[in-house]
């Protein structure tokens, strides 16, 4: 017990990866990165996977078609369980967009190097994944075309919304969060867009980069603004995230339904959030890396602390899990007691089993260094953790309207083939939204990528 | 002087970003005031060269922050205390513990709104067309290489003594930039 660092040149510790390959130059990372998108022929796996990607969009559409000409009848929905899986695909999804603000803000506050590679696919993953959640409650009222009422306007009957319920809390978080993730990507890429626009060669490409640009041609004065108003969006973007499934949160723990009434709620859904959002940026990074050959700028480093904050927000995820149990026993509560006992042995009681094997047992793995740094391993728990993450809400929403106060008001629930066709709809479109991301805009932020260049050349 | 173009300024370019920073220093001691510097990546300590004043877009985004949670508060309250009151068993109508989320939503939602178009308003863009995109090299400004520009409305300019100037500085490709698309009736006539 030395106060000594005896971990200093000691030679077991690993040499970390760099965060950029090195021998990099300003001239060949904004090569590499803008050939994918201005250079680089459209290929073959490109096309089929984009094929793929747009034809279960197309179920989306149907279904959704469906849906609003019979109405939610449709699904699996009933009386007791009036949320089934359009809130449970919106927390879902809501949640998968918080690791994007998470890497672009809050690393960002906290000056850390390695968020540079991937903080903009990991933006545009937010943009896309705040889509396929706000499209949940809007078709769950059953007439989306009505969805208007949930904001305050001047309406001829002269009522408002209520202020009072989480569920217009979450409109306005909802709505905000999507609007400054749009505004916070989006002054991201205006350098970039510049950059794109002085290499195109071809006029369609020259004008329409050159219109989003806006005209940045890089002066220090803009710079200058630039950098102010970029870090004022990442402290602003920070305490945002956290309110966001904080407020979600609030759609259970505000209600008195049994497992849902508790304060741990706001903590454990925003570790959650990220949790299953770092799980999806490493699904998107890991094949995007090999494909386009970016395993300079998205090297094994990213990979493993990518694996790290997993690892970590899952632990709080399993200690919300432990506490959970732990208050409702301790509460006494008969009916908090009943709802434990509901999840251990209940009808859906696999369903909560498997939520234990995918979000807290197998993770575990990853403290194993060797495990962290493969590849394959990770692709593989990225998606394990994805679905461990689908299966608490499904757990926390079916179990609990399942099992009310009174036997009388006990049911069942079950998706129908709609409920399916919707939610893997909106994989598709989020997939569809990657695929044309990643072929039109740079999927890596260029000039951050050249400060990283200029950052090397300092120290060596 | 018929020319249709009129002078915007010279150009001179540079490969380090050190050298850029230590060219704007010398720059701006020997007098300029109008010059801007041009780089691809934003460039530490570049601002402090050219003495740049602290921005405005910190103030603006206190004031849409400040803004938007006013107007959030005060909506909420107008629509439960004034435009709509509903007794329910005599729990207070200005129950504001329960309006904060949206107060603060909308706080957020203010400065941020205000933080990006600020920044774009006070940069002037959108500006899509700018003299200096008339040099051929300027290019490169947003890949790998670095510009000063002194600029014709500076008194101290004069073609030939910033051209002299600039080479001073050891700027290689030093131009003039030209602003083919001037009105006749700018200060030409």
């Amino acid at each position: 017990m030395s106060a000594a660092r005896p971990q200093e040149n000691h030679p077991e510790i690993p040499h970390l990866d760099p965060v950029l390959a090195p021998g990099h130059s300003y001239e060949s990372v904004t090569e590499q990165i803008s050939a994918a998108v201005l250079t680089r022929p459209t290929t073959l796996g490109w096309f089929v996977g984009f094929t793929i990607a747009f034809s279960v969009l197309g179920m989306l559409t149907v279904a959704v078609a469906w849906l609003v000409i019979k109405g939610v009848g449709i699904w699996g929905i009933n009386i007791p369980i009036g949320w089934g899986f359009a809130i449970v695909n919106f927390v879902w999804w809501i949640g998968i967009g918080h690791a994007g603000t998470l890497i672009s803000a809050i690393l960002f506050l906290l000056n850390q190097k390695w968020r540079t590679s991937i903080n903009r696919f990991a933006e545009a993953m937010t943009l896309f994944a705040v889509a396929c959640a706000g499209l949940f409650p809007l078709i769950h009222t059953g007439r989306p075309w009505m969805a208007f009422y949930m904001f305050p306007y001047p309406s001829t009957m002269g009522i408002w919304p209520q202020f009072r319920s989480p569920l217009i809390w979450d409109v306005f978080a909802v709505s905000t969060y999507g609007t400054v993730s749009l505004l916070f990507w989006f002054v991201g890429l205006i350098p970039d867009l510049a950059t794109l626009r002085d290499r195109a060669i071809s006029k369609p490409k020259q004008m329409i980069f050159g219109l989003l640009a806006m005209g940045w041609r890089g002066s220090a004065r803009h710079w200058h603004r630039y950098q102010s108003a970029y870090l004022l969006l990442a402290g602003l973007a920070t305490p945002l995230v956290l309110s966001v499934h904080t407020v979600v949160s609030f759609d259970f723990s505000i209600a008195i339904v049994p497992g849902w009434h508790t304060t741990i709620f706001p903590p454990y859904f925003v570790a959650g959030a990220i949790y299953s959002g770092f799980a999806m940026v490493l699904t998107i990074a890991i094949p995007l890396r090999k494909f386009y050959h970016f395993e300079d700028f998205i090297t094994m480093r990213h990979l493993e602390n990518m694996a790290k904050v997993m690892l970590a927000t899952g632990l709080i995820v399993a200690y919300g899990y432990f506490f959970e149990f732990f208050m409702s026993l301790y509460s006494g509560q008969k009916f908090d007691v009943f709802l434990v006992h509901q999840r251990l042995h209940g009808p859906y009681s696999h369903f909560y089993y498997a939520l234990i094997l995918c979000n807290i047992l197998t993770p575990q793995l990853l403290w194993i260094r060797r495990m962290r740094t493969n590849v394959t391993v990770l692709f593989l728990m990225s998606i394990v953790v994805n679905i461990g993450m689908w299966l608490e809400r499904f757990v926390i929403v079916v179990i609990s309207l399942t099992r009310d106060f009174m036997p009388s008001a006990w049911g069942r629930y079950s998706p129908t083939v709609w409920d399916w066709a919707t939610f893997i709809g909106t994989m598709g479109l989020f997939t569809t939204l990657i695929f044309l991301f990643v072929r039109v805009l740079p999927a890596i932020s260029i000039a951050e990528m050249r400060e990283l260049v200029a950052h090397d050349e300092e120290h060596e | 002087m018929q020319e249709r173009s009129h002078l915007y300024g010279v150009m001179g370019e540079f490969e380090t970003a050190a050298d850029l920073i230590r060219a704007a220093e010398k720059t701006r001691d020997a007098g300029y005031k109008n010059m801007d510097a041009y780089a691809p990546y934003p460039v530490e300590g570049l601002s402090e060269a050219l003495g740049l004043r602290r921005s405005w877009v910190p103030f603006l985004t206190l004031m849409g922050g400040l803004g938007g949670g006013l107007t959030g508060f005060g909506f909420q309250y107008w629509v439960n205390v004034i435009a709509y009151p509903l007794n329910i068993a005599g729990r207070p109508l200005n129950s504001w513990p329960a309006f904060i989320p949206v107060t603060f939503e909308l706080t957020i939602l203010g400065a941020a709104s205000f933080a990006v178009f600020g920044m774009l308003a006070l940069n002037k863009l959108p500006h899509p067309y700018h003299p200096v995109f008339n040099v051929a090299r300027f290019s490169r400004a947003t890949t790998d290489r670095f510009f000063i520009c002194i600029e014709a409305t500076d008194p101290q300019f004069s073609v030939t003594e910033s051209t002299r100037f600039l080479q001073s500085l050891d700027a290689q490709h030093i131009t003039e930039v030209r602003d083919e698309e001037a009105p006749l009736e700018h200060g030409h006539g």
